[in-house]
């Protein structure tokens, strides 16, 4: 087996008293959907947070791509191909669809340093964006403004940002939040199709979607991992099921 | 009404043209001088909307770089009309008299003054970064009361105006077509800048730093360049403001003046490229024919900005459009 490409270790982060990551060590290996689930608070989102860099941890490592970037910041960790959505909708509402697609287009291009000529006149960046919202289904909605966008529009156009840096790997925070049961069924076959694009670590409380997707399944509690597994393997487990999943296994 | 916004833009630009050419007809030089001072201001505010109405930024000491200008301008010319030298340390110079010369050099200090500030007060946001831009406003305030050698408190004054090669900028209409030509270049080079990927990415950073991170760009320096290119222009415009008047004092760094750009930026539309032009206008007017009849005529300017902000969010050139923002 090659090595993962994306990797903690032993990574620790408190908040006062809380201890809100605690000592977790997971990967995501190329070619794999790897979902993490866990119930609310567990530490998800301050998880994902350490991972992209928004967020310092208190102990332990983030490895990807073969290097240590747990100095590096946020652009820097894109830049180097990590592609992440937000669990709250991180756009430019006043912005068009294309425009925010735009954005990310810039920022695959490194060309924010370009003062003269118009960007939704620049060939090289409307191609790139507009192929990406092509592959999510927004190519319609393009002109419109992004705060006129239904929710569920809004959690493609998160996507389709992220898919115009070409990342090497996903990391997404509960693409399917909000989103109705059709829309979760339109979302959990675009990430299917996007598998063999790049891996994705994937937080999700769908577990629908995670069950149809997931190679592997880890389950936070409390800010640790309790358990790692297949599919097959989480559903079996007694611990998971006490302390998360209940009836749905 | 719902105007479109060139033809909103275009009828401005017009009319502040027409204004002095007419006056000029009519032999009305004052009215001349009126005009350059609101293309003058609407050039300060220009420089100041990059920052506030594409970063999001508001700067609360931007008369810093309109003081520098002005001193710039008085420096320079004070030490070639007393014929004195002026010891730099590393290179002495006898000052000079020649506009493009002052024009850089107040736009070269004010961008390194604009990077230095903004390299520390972009560590802060929101009320703070008011604050601190604020404070920043007030040191140099006082610096200038206190700097004996060029005036102090009094400020310093310049006897002839500053030359233009192949232009008399005695002539009141001659000095304001340099000024309104300065003012149309730069806005066109402002919007320009606002539909370039940097403008893009920089709107992107006023409204969601966090995805503009997301996507590999730094929010940071997107601003501090935003600031850098503020401060220049504004500080440019301090310098043909420190020229209109032949006279430079502590007043250009004051904050009633670093409010009174964002409150006429404000009036006319924050973001929108005719808004500092329009807003400078209805301000140097209102100075004019209200400051004639009453003293308090500020007060007349704080109702037309209540009326404004509590009823028309896009100033007056959202009013005529019928559209809020630049992209609603
Ligand atoms: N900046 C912070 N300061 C203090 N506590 C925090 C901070 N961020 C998160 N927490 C706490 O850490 C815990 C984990 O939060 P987190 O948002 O990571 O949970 P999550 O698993 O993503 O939950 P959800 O499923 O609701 O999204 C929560 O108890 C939260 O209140
Ligand atoms: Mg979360």
């Amino acid at each position: 087996m090659s090595e993962p490409i994306l990797a903690t270790h032993n990574l620790t982060k408190r908040f006062g008293a809380l201890v809100a990551t605690d000592d977790v060590s997971i990967d995501l290996r190329r070619g794999e959907i790897h979902a993490i689930i866990g119930p609310n608070g567990a530490g998800k989102s301050t998880l994902i947070k350490q991972i992209c860099g928004g967020l310092r941890p208190d102990a332990g490592r983030v490895a990807f791509n073969g290097r240590d970037v747990s100095h590096q910041g946020t652009a820097e960790r894109a830049r180097a191909g990590l592609g992440r959505t937000f669990q709250i909708s991180e756009l430019a509402m006043e912005d068009s669809v294309l425009e925010n697609a735009v954005l990310g287009a810039i920022g695959a291009e490194a060309g924010a340093w370009r003062f003269w000529r118009p960007a939704l006149k620049t060939r090289a960046l409307i191609d790139r964006a507009e192929a990406a919202l092509d592959r999510v289904g927004l190519a319609d909605q393009r002109h419109m403004r992004c705060a006129d966008l239904s929710h569920g529009q809004r959690r493609q156009l998160e996507v389709a940002v992220a898919l115009t840096l070409a990342p090497k790997a996903f990391v997404m925070d509960e693409p399917m939040a909000g989103l109705g049961a059709d829309g979760s069924k339109t979302m959990t076959g675009f990430l299917e199709s996007l598998r063999d694009e790049a891996p994705i670590l994937l937080v999700e409380h769908d577990m629908d979607a995670v069950f149809a997707l997931a190679d592997r399944i880890s389950v936070l509690v409390y800010g640790k991992i309790i358990a790692t597994g297949t599919v097959d393997q989480i559903r079996a487990s007694k611990e998971v099921r006490d302390a998360y999943l209940g009836d749905a296994a | 009404m719902r105007l479109s916004e060139p033809l909103v833009n275009t009828i401005v630009l017009a009319g502040l043209l027409a204004v002095p050419l007419y006056a000029l007809v009519v032999d009305e030089p004052f009215t001349i001088t009126l005009a350059t001072r609101a293309a003058i201001l609407a050039l300060a505010a220009v420089g100041l909307n990059i920052l506030l109405g594409i970063g999001g930024l508001v700067s609360f000491g931007h008369a810093v770089f309109f003081g520098i200008g002005g001193y710039a301008m008085g420096i320079l010319a004070f030490h070639a009309q007393t014929y004195t030298t002026l010891d730099l340390a590393v290179f002495t110079t006898e000052g000079t008299k020649s506009m493009p010369v002052i024009w850089l050099v107040a736009m070269g200090l004010s961008a390194a003054i604009a990077f230095l500030i903004g390299l520390l007060s972009l560590r802060t946001s929101g009320v703070y970064f008011i604050m601190i831009t604020l404070a920043f406003g007030q040191m140099f305030f006082y610096f200038a009361i206190s700097w004996a050698q060029y005036g102090g408190e009094d400020g310093l004054s310049i006897y002839v105006r500053n030359g233009f090669p192949g232009l008399n900028t005695l002539v009141p209409i001659q000095f304001f077509g340099i000024c309104f030509t300065i003012l149309c270049i730069t806005l066109f080079l402002k919007a320009r800048l606002q539909a370039s990927s940097f403008g893009l990415a920089l709107n992107a950073a006023r409204q969601t730093p966090a995805r503009v991170e997301t996507v590999g760009l730094n929010p940071t320096r997107l601003k501090l360049l935003a600031f850098v290119i503020s401060g220049a222009i504004t500080g440019l415009a301090g310098a043909l403001f420190a020229d209109l008047n032949r006279f430079v004092s502590p007043t250009m760094f004051s904050w009633q003046l670093s409010g009174e750009l964002i409150v006429l930026i404000i009036i006319g539309g924050v973001g929108r490229l005719m808004g500092p032009v329009i807003g400078a206008c209805i301000f140097v007017a209102l100075e004019h024919f209200l400051g004639g009849l009453t003293e308090f005529w500020h007060v007349y300017l704080g109702i037309i900005l209540l009326c404004i902000v509590l009823f028309g969010r896009g100033g007056v050139i959202g009013l005529l459009t019928g559209k809020v923002g630049a992209h609603v």
